[in-house]
């Protein structure tokens, strides 16, 4: 085959040379593109400090899994599929686009390694891929510009509607694919013989423009590549000014993304506890105190809407919308450090660009974590910036009071300490309780924490626990008076001294009860003690203790009363989503004879919804629309479960008071895994 | 403005079972968890504002045993400037007036133009504010939920019986006692404490503060408690029944009956 008679490099185009001009644009384009990326590593650079270069074979398989394998994007069907597409469609097309640059200046360029049969083999991938990308833009226009999803839309007050921009990015790809195709299309019309890829645009072109005289294809090739080669360098430098940004950084983002669930940060990377009191100041209250990390995820939201979608205090309506948590924070980056012009003033991030009520309206359920195809990260963003707001004393009254009586008595409600293992009495008649501080030994520590001690309602989940472990033979004791809370819920408020504090008296009365393993019934105490404390012996949850008495024969369950009833299993954030436990007690619940089990689709496992207990939620007072719990039992409700079974005492007394509110006390009931495990021993 | 405000430390209500002692005229104090009178906290807090606002310093001084320390850095963690300790187990027993005496000669010894105290105390009589004015000669506001500084005056706000409020001008320096909710207190955490933890507390006695022998104590008090009981309950509860609604319906009609509603 011939090669075309014309080129861009040698035709001319307003009487300047081709091979100049389609040098010029490429070397101005790139270098307004390196400016604006100084612009954007600047803040990185001067950000707070997270070492996350270790782990470099877990970071690749990230890379892998959810960067190259968009594992992620099929959780929205449509939209996921769509992108999927236009992702390997980028990949692919990518290819071309450099190997075009080249074409600019040079007759003709082929990327080390295309010459040969690879070069034909993607010339007809490319071919292909550029007809199915331009089809699935058109979709993905429609979706943006007609259908609308509600998850894209702006609240009032927080800006514009991002619709022209998506669409501003679609029509610019959309002129990328039909140039390149007009681009082939006219040199295949100028090449006797040349067969066009079947069933692309550029056979189209090809068919279109048979017939056409040499010099008309010749300009026609020269407009084609004009087009290509400014639009390139457009977009190019439109990626760092919003939110397709994401084209540049996700691979960055996915590699350096957060490799284990339910820790929180430290206050500062590289300080340890001894360390904290030298600090000057605590957590993120200016744009540089966040890491770099997280000024990473500002870069590389794409704003599909996931996270808000799935968050359930933007469910309920509070102030809370993690979309814009990242958008707010991107937009104060671009503004802080503008690639041109006058930085704008450097305001605090409370009261400037996010609000006290939106901080506190997070219950760290890791929802919008789990949902974000690109790895970004909101609950240690939470945190670091509650952790300036304590320090600064921006804490909610209603807030203030347990954080004293957790700071006086160990315990939120300021009970007495000597009264937290009074729960011990309702076991059984005559039981007395180990108490490991009054002589008592045993190998395994029973770790209640506060509310299953105090609470009246909760106790019975203690009690029922009991139990288990003495039907089990499991020969346990609890902490008693030296047990104090779990400072989970402390640690994730932002009070970091106060954890350090609780942590340090738990450590220190753990390790006196020579204890050799901590087995705990609360989510959060379970979450604490695993990976918030260490030097621990190991922490396992009742349920993982209860499916190990099922296995070995210990604990053999009776068949229910009442077989009418339907049941159905609310996953804790802080079982489920933060330590993978979805399985185990769904098994133990459906170890029991007769009992019949629904899930509440779409809404279970790691789309479980939270019930709006987590981070001392049980204590502030939002404002919302509805509780989230309210929803919750809805949802169990459409499901056709009657009965919900769950393993957290916050999530119990959220379903029960829910229940209540929502009218359906009678027809429905919730219980912990526990009590229905002890009612069916 | 140089403000001094006058704090007490008292048994956290929130986080005790108060019970009565053996003896008959104190609480049992075994188990017990202090904190800052909640009152006092407002009126810091209040103080820590108009400093901000209006420049000067704050000052909080306690009287009491030892462990006042403990709520005086607490305040100064909020953000006074400066603290006092008046210790001197020789004042243990006072009755109002013997506090007030103490606390008009801390407020000789420097000169300020305002000096706040809480409305009550969680375990007081809510009568120093008025006394320690009387003492100094100065004029005194009670109950006070809004300032706003003027010109060697201020303006405050009084909440009166009824949920109406009344304005008022009165000349500095004066007294003041704070009612909750004139502001939103700030949080103090751990950190905050150990911020402040090694600054140096001034602790006075009665000799320090020049007092005459006789005017404090158990000896100069002319108020004395004699008793301390949980009334014992009274007959007169009364159990509704029914639905929600109907127990609603029930609760209206008798709050209605008693001039519970207008």
């Amino acid at each position: 085959m011939d090669p075309a008679p014309f080129s861009p490099a040698s035709a001319s185009l307003a009487g300047i040379p081709g091979w100049l001009l389609f040098l010029l644009i490429p070397l101005a384009g790139l270098a307004w593109f390196a400016w604006l990326m100084v612009a954007r590593v600047k803040p990185l650079l001067r950000a707070a400090p997270d070492p996350r270069f270790r782990d470099v074979p877990k970071r690749v398989l990230l890379v892998i899994k959810i960067w190259l394998g968009q594992w992620r994007q099929p959780r929205y069907m449509l939209a996921g599929v769509l992108h999927i597409l236009l992702f390997y469609c980028f990949l692919v097309l990518g290819i071309r686009t450099s190997q075009m640059v080249f074409l600019g200046f040079m007759k003709s360029f082929d990327l080390p390694g295309f010459g040969g049969s690879l070069g034909t083999f993607y010339n007809i991938s490319k071919d292909f891929a550029g007809t199915l990308c331009l089809l699935t833009v058109v979709v993905l226009a429609w979706r943006r510009g007609i259908v609308k999803p509600a998850r894209y839309a702006v609240p009032p007050g927080l800006g514009k509607d991002h619709t022209a921009e998506a669409l501003q990015v679609l029509g610019l790809i959309a002129l990328l694919l039909v140039s390149e195709s007009l681009f082939e299309g006219s040199i295949l019309a100028a090449t006797p013989g040349a067969t066009a890829t079947p069933m692309t645009m550029a056979q189209l072109f090809q068919v279109c423009l048979a017939g056409t005289s040499i010099t008309a294809l010749g300009r026609i090739n020269a407009v084609a590549y004009a087009i290509h080669d400014l639009t390139f360098f457009y977009f190019l430098c439109l990626l760092p000014r919003g939110k397709h940004f994401h084209v540049i950084t996700s691979l960055f983002n996915v590699f350096f993304m957060r490799l284990k669930p339910g820790v929180v940060k430290p206050v500062r990377h590289g300080v340890d506890e001894k360390g904290l009191d030298e600090l000057t100041s605590f957590g993120v209250k200016k744009l540089e105190d966040f890491t770099w990390k997280h000024i990473l995820d500002f870069y590389s939201c794409a704003d599909c809407g996931r996270c808000s979608d799935q968050c359930p205090a933007n469910r309920v309506k509070r102030p809370l919308s993690p979309r814009f948590i990242t958008i707010k924070g991107r937009d104060h980056t671009f503004k802080r450090y503008p690639p041109t012009g006058e930085p704008s003033p450097d305001v605090p991030l409370i009261g400037g660009i996010y609000s006290e009520d939106e901080i506190w309206s997070c219950t760290t359920c890791g929802a919008c974590e789990q949902e974000c195809p690109l790895g970004i990260e909101y609950i240690d963003k939470i945190v670091d910036l509650r952790r300036g707001m304590v320090e600064e004393g921006m804490v909610p009254q209603t807030l203030q009071k347990p954080m004293s009586a957790l700071e006086k008595r160990g315990n939120p409600w300021g009970k007495m300490e000597k009264k937290r293992a009074d729960w011990g009495a309702g076991v059984a008649e005559g039981y007395k309780l180990k108490v490991a501080g009054q002589g008592d030994t045993a190998p395994t520590l029973y770790f209640v924490d506060s509310m299953t001690s105090y609470d009246d309602r909760m106790q019975k989940i203690a009690q029922a626990t009991a139990r288990i472990f003495n039907r089990a033979e499991v020969d346990f004791m609890v902490l008693g008076k030296d047990e104090k809370d779990s400072g989970h819920e402390v640690r994730r408020f932002g009070e970091e001294m106060l954890f350090q504090s609780l942590k340090q008296q738990n450590t220190e009365a753990i390790l006196e009860s020579k204890a050799s393993r901590i087995v705990t019934s609360d989510p959060h105490a379970y979450n604490a003690l695993k990976n918030d404390y260490t030097g621990l012996p190991p922490v396992t949850h009742v349920s993982e203790l209860i499916a190990a008495g099922l296995e070995n024969g210990k604990l053999k369950l009776q068949p229910l009363a009442d077989p009418t009833r339907t049941y159905t299993y609310h996953d804790p954030c802080y079982l489920g989503r933060h330590n993978g436990l979805y399985d185990v007690p769904r098994q133990v619940i459906d170890a029991i004879p007769g009992l019949k089990r629904v899930e509440m689709d779409g809404k279970c496992r790691d789309r479980g919804f939270c019930c709006g207990g987590g981070g001392l939620n049980l204590f502030y007072e939002p404002t919302e629309e509805q509780r989230m719990s309210v929803l919750r039992v809805g949802m169990a409700k459409e499901a056709g479960a009657n009965v919900i079974v769950t393993a957290c005492p916050f999530c119990l007394t959220n379903m029960e008071d829910a229940i209540k509110v929502a009218g359906l006390e009678g027809q429905m009931e919730a219980i912990d895994l526990c009590e229905l495990v002890a009612g069916q021993l | 403005m140089e403000i001094l405000v006058c704090v007490k430390r008292v048994p956290d209500t929130a986080e005790n079972e108060i019970s009565v002692g053996a003896g008959g005229s104190d609480i049992s104090r075994d188990d017990l968890v202090y904190a800052v009178n909640e009152w006092d906290n407002y009126a810091v807090e209040e103080a820590i504002q108009i400093a901000e606002r209006e420049g000067g310093n704050v000052t909080v001084v306690a009287l009491g045993e030892p462990e006042i320390e403990e709520v005086v850095r607490r305040e100064m963690a909020m953000g006074a400037g400066s603290g006092l300790m008046v210790v001197d187990p020789a004042m243990d027993g006072s009755d109002g007036l013997g506090v007030a005496t103490v606390l008009q000669a801390v407020a000789q010894k420097a000169k300020y133009d305002l000096i706040m105290t809480g409305a009550q105390a969680e375990d007081g009589a809510a009568q120093v504010g008025g006394m320690l004015a009387a003492l100094l000669d100065w004029p005194y506001a009670s109950l006070v939920n809004k300032i706003e500084v003027k010109e060697g005056s201020l303006r405050i706000g009084r909440e009166i019986e009824g949920g109406a409020q009344e304005v008022s001008d009165i000349d500095t320096p004066c007294v003041l006692s704070i009612q909750t909710g004139i502001n939103e207190p700030r949080y103090v955490g751990l950190r905050g404490i150990r911020k402040v933890a090694s600054v140096e507390i001034p602790v006075l006695d009665a000799a320090a503060l020049a007092l005459k022998p006789g005017t404090t104590g158990p000896a100069a008090a002319k108020v004395k408690r004699v008793d301390y009981f949980v009334p014992a309950a009274g007959a007169g509860a009364e159990m509704l029944t029914g639905s929600t609604e109907e127990l609603a319906a029930q609760l209206v009609d008798l709050l209605r009956q008693n001039g519970g509603l207008n």
